[in-house]
């Protein structure tokens, strides 16, 4: 495995406390090739199988086969079902990785994720309060707002969150990472409280949908979903270009990232709002996953180095790796049912990020 | 030489206490300064005011004639480099991403020999692919001032001689990298960029300072040549401890601390 060996040169080089990049391209075309690889594998396994020889058919590359009494099943499940999810768990783990590595720029500590320090759960919040509030107050007939409604809400709900959280983490141009980790914990608790209320007053049928918004889960997938993913993810994507050198510069210290010509506090906004974007989008779509934005930025760090112009992009491709993966598994590995994918992600991520903070015990001091 | 950077009467105040107070000064392309005073003095908040960091209280900063707070922070960056004390970097960086840092967005071409040159001077050549986190104290505060010395020179070769400020650059550094460090500095300012440092090495500011400013409480209580600012009456009185200042062979003055006591009891 060329990884393999990769990663134990890179284990190497890091005790000699040296550093060699690889290449930006090379890397990215590695990462997209490995996308394409598990997103065919995707396609392939599920609650209905469908052999690699069947696949180019089943996906209308070649129509000869109209005699297969198979085919027309095979291209329901690949078009209507299996693509769209498996867009949406690409597009959902590049926005949760991008967004993690935003904010473990913005603030400078590796152990920044959107979900471990409460603003995916104020987005899950907002999002819960729109369930409730649209059901019980729009007529039947207005009740089509709530899909427009749901990302708004949960994009309003991090965008609070992730402010406050900034608001108390940072004094004086520099973040403490106790007070950041300890107010996100804070925040989560208020907005799973918030969540927990909503609970209670909540009817069968929106519990049902609040329920799916605290577990995550790619199953509701569909064309008009994605439609709203594309354009934040794309729109984010370009973004990130042009905030990469700020929060390298950033690194340094607010002040410094000043005297170094960067506008710190244009930057802060920007990423501030990049980040509950993507996130309450993603959120939106398919509720709260955790971890991807911790681990994804983690590993790549590793190996192609801490530069925002190659770790942004990066992220996005592994972390829509790790989510096509992961969803796969949490639709097979229990099938016919289905295990709600953040339960999947919190398992592999919490354990990595407890060894993390192992790692880095001497960075955090009260 | 021209005066490139002005102050009037510039004070702050936090909380109701003046940690600078109305201090005014010019400094002239080409000048070297060296800001001492004890602790509390208000040397580093006066730095970052003249960073534009800080916007003073009270009273006006010019750069080149023109507001510092009237530049943007690209433009200001283009004019007046800073290096600060106690830079914390948590990500593996290298030492060469860093110094690359200084170019700002200069294309890679244009900038490889200055970042080549900084990482020479500073003596971090060999390093250049180390983990900035992994150096030591020293080494990191050296590769900052690599960083520091390319932010200077893109600046420069874009809008002619500029402002250099450090903050306590040799805290780290042993005796050769301070001399070494020091004598950079002055390199720069033979080309003509106003160096500003705050040094708490006294016979260092002496040594290497066309002229020196004395802050004391927020106020400026010397300022001038080695001889006119380092008056040992002064000295005893702002430093509260008993010195003498003697002359070498070539009549380059040097401070010897003569007791622990304050001043008032030790006569």
């Amino acid at each position: 495995m060329s990884v393999m060996a990769e990663r134990r040169a890179g284990a190497k080089q890091r005790r000699a406390g040296m550093s060699l990049r690889p290449a930006a391209t090379l890397t990215l075309l590695c990462l997209l090739a490995a996308l394409a690889g598990t997103a065919l594998v995707a396609l392939t396994v599920g609650a209905a199988g469908i052999p690699l020889a069947r696949l180019p058919a089943a996906l209308g590359l070649w129509a000869d086969s109209a005699a297969n009494p198979l085919l027309a099943r095979d291209q329901l499940v690949v078009w209507s079902i299996r693509i769209p999810r498996i867009a949406a768990a690409a597009m959902v783990g590049g926005l949760l990785a991008v967004s993690g590595a935003i904010m473990q720029g913005l603030f400078r500590n590796p152990l920044a994720d959107p979900a471990l320090v409460g603003v995916s759960s104020g987005g899950a919040f907002a999002a819960a309060a729109a369930i409730v509030f649209t059901d019980s107050h729009l007529g039947g007939s207005l009740r089509f707002l709530q899909n427009q409604l749901l990302p708004i809400a949960a994009f309003a709900g991090s965008l609070v969150t992730t402010i406050v959280l900034y608001g108390i983490a940072s004094r004086g141009g520099r973040t403490s990472i106790a007070i950041f980790l300890l107010a996100g914990l804070a925040i989560a608790a208020i907005a799973n409280a918030g969540i927990g209320l909503l609970v209670f007053v909540a009817d069968d049928r929106q519990l049902r949908n609040i329920t799916f918004w605290m577990l995550g889960s790619l199953s509701g997938a569909t064309w008009t979903k994605l439609s709203a993913l594309a354009p934040v993810l794309a729109a984010a994507l370009i973004a990130c270009l042009s905030i990469a050198r700020g929060l390298d510069v950033l690194v340094l210290g607010e002040a410094e990232a000043f005297h170094s010509g960067v506008d710190v506090e244009r930057l802060k906004r920007i990423s501030i709002v990049l980040v509950s974007a993507m996130t309450g989008v993603a959120v939106s779509v398919c509720g709260v996953v955790g971890f991807v934005g911790i681990l994804v930025p983690h590993l790549l760090r590793l190996v192609i180095g801490p530069a925002h112009r190659l770790l942004l992009p990066a992220s996005a491709l592994l972390g829509a790796i790790l989510l096509v993966g992961a969803d796969t598994v949490a639709r097979t590995i229990v099938a016919p049912a289905e295990m709600p994918i953040g339960i999947l992600t919190a398992a592999i991520g919490a354990p990595f990020f407890l060894a993390m903070l192992l790692r880095q015990r001497g960075l955090v001091s009260l | 030489m021209s005066t490139l950077l002005e102050a009037q009467s510039v004070s702050m105040t936090v909380g109701g206490a003046k940690l600078v107070d109305a201090v005014s000064l010019q400094i002239d392309a080409g000048e070297m300064v060296a800001i001492v005073g004890p602790n509390g003095a208000g040397k580093s908040t006066l730095l970052r005011m003249l960073s534009g960091d800080l916007r003073p209280s009270r009273g006006a900063i010019r750069l080149r004639q023109r507001d510092l707070h009237a530049y943007g922070p690209r433009e200001l960056a283009q004019r007046r480099a800073m290096l600060s004390q106690h830079i914390n970097v948590t990500f593996p960086f290298t030492v060469e991403e860093i110094v690359r840092m200084g170019a700002g967005e200069s294309p890679r071409a244009v900038t490889r020999a200055l970042v080549e040159a900084a990482l020479d001077e500073v003596g971090l050549s060999h390093f250049r692919f180390r983990q900035l986190p992994t150096l030591s104290g020293g080494e990191q505060q050296r590769a900052h001032f690599a960083r520091v010395l390319v932010q200077l020179a893109c600046g420069e070769a874009l809008h002619g001689p500029g402002l250099l400020l450090l903050d306590e650059p040799t805290s780290s550094l042993d005796l050769r990298h301070q001399i070494d460090l020091v004598e950079t500095a002055r390199r720069r300012a033979a080309r003509g960029t106003a160096v500003i440092a705050i040094l708490h090495d006294l016979n260092l500011a002496m040594r290497f300072a066309d002229r020196i400013l004395l802050l004391h409480r927020g106020r400026l209580a010397a300022d001038g040549d080695r001889t006119a600012a380092m008056q040992a009456d002064t000295l005893r009185k702002i430093f509260e401890i008993d010195v003498t200042i003697q002359y070498t062979g070539a009549g380059v003055p040097f401070l010897l601390p003569q007791t622990m006591r304050p001043a008032s009891q030790a006569t």
